[in-house]
Parts: C-alpha cells; structure tokens; sequence
C-alpha cells in the first residue's frame, strides 16, 4: 500500500446559506482546497453527502458537482453513509490513491440542509435509522439519541448538569473559529433550561442544522513532496459498522463500530490513545461526544464526563478534543462534517488552524459517525 | 413511505412481536433474520416473543415527526422483554409523570400513525404499564 497525503484543504463556514446551493458551497470549498494544493489538479473526485437526494431531488451528484466545480470529466461519485458520509468518502479516497489507482484524489463532502422545513429536514435525516423497526413507530433521530443518554445517564448516575460541560466546552471553542457556524459562548445553565426536543434531551445538547461544503486533496508521496513543504500524513485509517436497529445491541453504553474502527487506525499508524494531540469527534449530540472519548480509549467506561468537568479535553491538556467547536457549535452539515473534521486536523498539525490552536500537535484523530453508532470511520493523521 | 405491501410483507413481527430464534446456538432475534448475529448459522425459526417485559429507557417527543403529531408528546422506549430480547416500541396509555425506567410494560395492538397516503392505516404492537 502506498503512503497517502493531505496536500490541501478548504472549507466554507457552516452556516445557513441562503444564497448557495449544494453546486455553489462544493466549487467554493473545491477550489480553495486546489489553491491551497498549489493548484494541482486532482484526477477523480469522492463526495460524501448524505441527502441530496431527499432535500435537493439530486442524485448522480459525482458527475454533478465534477461539472459544475469544473473539474473535467474525471472519475467522480457519492458515497453515502448518513452522517458518516464525509469520513467513509474520505476512507474510499484513501484506498484510490493507497491502491496506486489514482495518484491525486479530491475528496469533498457538501450538504444542503436548510431550504426545507425543519420538518421535512429531519425525516430526511431520520432515514438514517431502520425504516420498518425505527422509524415507522414515529422514532426521530434525535429521539433515539436520547434513548442512549437516558440510559446512559441512569447506568452511570450522571446528572444533566455534569453532561452539559461538554456542549459549554463545544461553543467556547467555536467562539474562535472563523468556519463555526454557533460562534456564542452558553452556560450550563442555559443547557439544563433550553427547549426540550425529546426529553431528556434538550436543544442545547443537539447540533445545529447547516450547509457547508469541505474538500481536502490527497496524493501519494512523490506528488505530495512536490506540492509543499507540509505534506500531512494519512497515518492510519479505520471503518466498522454495526446493528441498525439499535434496541438489538448487546451494549447500548457503547458503540462497538467505534472500538473496532479506532482500533484498525491505531494498529495501522502503530499508536497508543496516549499519543494523540488533538481530537475532532462526532457530537452530534452530547452524549455522543462523551461515549466517543470513552470509546476511542481516552476515558474509562463511565468516566468521561467527571474528567470533562476536571477540564480534561480542554485546550491545553493533551489531548485536546474539537477545537474547532466540534458538530455542537462548529455546525453539522451532516455528510459534509466527516470531511471538515479531517481537514481541522491537517490545519492543527500545520499551525495553520485559524481557531483554538493545539500547539506543537504531531498526531491527530477524527471520528465520524453516521446513524446512531452504525457506520463510523476513524482517520488518524500526522506530522 | 408506508406502502400497503411493505406492511404486508412485515406483519408477523408488527403484529405479533414474530422473531426468530437461532436452531444452533439458541439466540433469540427481533426483528427476524436469515443468518445468526451471534454464531452466523443460517438455521433459524420463526417464534413469538414475550409480549411482557420492562423499560430500560425512554425519550418523550413533544414534536413528533408528521403523521405522528396527534399523539404528542410520543414517548418512545426500549423495552427488555422477558426472555431478554429488546425491542423498539412506543408506549400506549400512560401518563409521562408515571413513566419509570425498569417499569413492567406489556405490548397491545394499536394504531401507529395517521400516514395515509398509500390508502393504509398501519397497526402495531405499543406497549403499556401492565393493568392488574
């Protein structure tokens, strides 16, 4: 397998874009991504995105956005794993240029979520879950979230106080970062009165809904040396998934696919948890982002949110996890998000990243997770 | 989408909690499989579950999705039935101040939502504080 690099990157801000569309956000992020490759062109294209055909009645979005982007007639297509879209494009992207097929890979991830109804934008998401066993009973995404942290914090005796020091966390972050789209400091306070969405869990433990688009390019060694000077390296790389229909799970305190994912990534890159810098994790809801601390192997089972609130995972400890804000405040632009994490990391590694900076970091992870723990992929990059 | 023959083609574990239970290793699963989750035998039967068990856990939607409005605030749980298996289900005739995980629930066929695009009304099995 050959050694694979990231050579460039772009982002738009997660926002609600009004004025763009999934063409217009993907050819911004496009061409800042090529720009900051010292305009190599890359020679095929992968796309995460989860709901261009629900929301935007588009599909065929490879050859879509490849025209638009004006790319040229290369090889493109979608790949499709709910909210784990960006890191499972950016996994097949990896093996294209890994296998010695393509030798410059443009992976973007692009979303459009806010032209519908809210309504309309979370039955979109919502089909993320088991349509006959989930969904059909009137289960949202969000509600089965919440199933997770109820139960969690009932197995766990932890109170909605203490689990709300990592949405606080998320926003201060953010408050940095230029791309975030909740760019406002909040207090836990605020998280344990703010509007029930499906009790116990309340906005403030949710991610917003946004559009965003992010591309990195990726290239094997000896383009890579050519292009720049601060190549960042695909150290290693990992994909699990596991049962849809949640209820059936031996663990519902855990998310076996991201054990198993983090694990080949680590064996790959022959790193320790210990190792890692800085983190940019799935928290698509709060309890997510303290279960992936425990699951990658940074917190003991249960202990997350009692070292979150010793400041642990703050900037300044090692590792520092989302800096960026993370899903909570960053934003969400569902299968676009896999994609901006991995290209947070790179920026970290660089010294480049224009928010909340970890200095001196050498190796960094990113999780991504799409349907409630059921396709995750892990990517660990490195100086 | 809720087409007639989809409903059709799952009325077994909808209607009466139908799963299916491994010949090799004796795994129970829900809903039905062709292949073993936990030995990967291919050898399995069809049984009905138990229709007694209890919540271990809840979430009460105050905005239900569309077709499901009506019954706001929609209180969905995971109910651990007596042999163990889990299941997905929303609860039925319960009031959300009595709610309590680890509360004894037990399943009745009720109607599911009010989607009636395709001309159907699906049923299902909800589940309820068990009535002594």
């Amino acid at each position: 397998m050959r050694r694979v690099y990231v050579v460039g990157v772009g982002l738009t801000k997660v926002s609600r874009h009004y004025d763009k569309g999934l063409k217009e956000l993907f050819a911004e992020a496009a061409w800042k991504a090529i720009e900051d490759a010292g305009n190599v062109m890359p020679k095929a294209l992968v796309v995460g995105n989860e709901t261009s055909s629900s929301l935007q009645d588009q599909d065929n979005l490879g050859a879509y956005l490849a025209d638009y982007g004006g790319l040229g007639r290369i090889p493109a297509f979608k790949v499709e794993a709910a909210c784990g879209s960006g890191g499972t494009a950016f996994y097949v992207g990896f093996s294209l240029v890994a296998s010695g097929l393509v030798d410059v890979v443009m992976v973007a991830g692009v979303e459009k979520l806010t032209d519908a109804r809210s309504s309309t934008t979370t039955a979109a998401l919502a089909k993320a879950a088991e349509a006959e066993y989930e969904s059909f009973y009137g289960a949202s995404f969000t509600s089965l979230n919440a199933l997770l942290m109820h139960y969690y914090m009932k197995k766990y005796k932890v109170s909605h106080e203490e689990l709300a020091e990592w949405p606080v966390m998320m926003h201060e972050n953010a408050s940095q970062n230029p791309y975030a789209q909740l760019r406002f400091k909040i207090t836990k306070e605020q998280v344990i009165t703010s509007r029930i969405i499906a009790y116990p869990l309340r906005l403030l433990d949710a991610s917003p809904i946004s559009d965003g688009a992010a591309a990195v390019i990726i290239a094997s060694e000896d383009v890579a040396k050519k292009i720049t000077d601060t190549p960042v390296l695909v150290a290693g790389v990992g994909m699990s998934t596991d049962k849809i229909y949640m209820a059936g799970r031996e663990h519902l305190d855990r998310m076996v696919a991201l054990i198993n994912a983090a694990k080949q990534a680590y064996s790959m890159a022959k790193i320790e948890p210990r190792d890692l810098d800085v983190l940019e994790i799935h928290d698509a809801f709060s309890i997510l982002g303290v279960m992936s601390l425990e699951d990658l192997g940074l917190a003991e089972k249960g202990k997350a949110v009692e070292l979150l609130n010793e400041g642990r995972f703050h900037p300044g400890d090692k590792p520092t996890a989302n800096p960026s804000g993370g899903l909570k405040a960053r934003g969400h632009p569902v299968g676009a998000t896999g994609v901006y994490q991995i290209a947070e990391i790179a920026m970290q590694l660089r010294g480049d990243f224009p928010g909340v900076k970890v200095s001196n970091a050498e190796i960094g992870l990113a999780s991504n997770i799409g349907g409630v723990g059921t396709s995750i992929t892990v990517t660990i990059l490195r100086r | 989408m809720i087409y007639p023959a989809r409903i059709w083609r799952e009325r077994h574990a909808h209607y009466r909690l139908v799963g299916v239970k491994c010949k090799k290793c004796g795994a129970v699963h829900y809903p039905p499989r062709p292949v073993c989750d936990k030995c990967g035998s291919r050898e399995l039967e069809e049984i009905e579950l138990p229709r007694k068990g209890k919540l271990i856990s809840y979430a009460i939607l105050h905005d239900p999705p569309t077709g499901y409005r009506d019954q706001a605030p929609l209180i969905i749980g995971i109910i651990e039935l007596e042999n163990g298996v889990r299941v997905l289900a929303s609860l039925t005739d319960v009031n959300e101040k009595e709610l309590k995980i680890g509360m004894e629930v037990e399943a009745v066929l009720r109607r599911i939502n009010r989607k009636e695009e395709y001309g159907v009304i699906p049923y299902a099995l909800k589940f309820r504080p068990i009535m002594i």
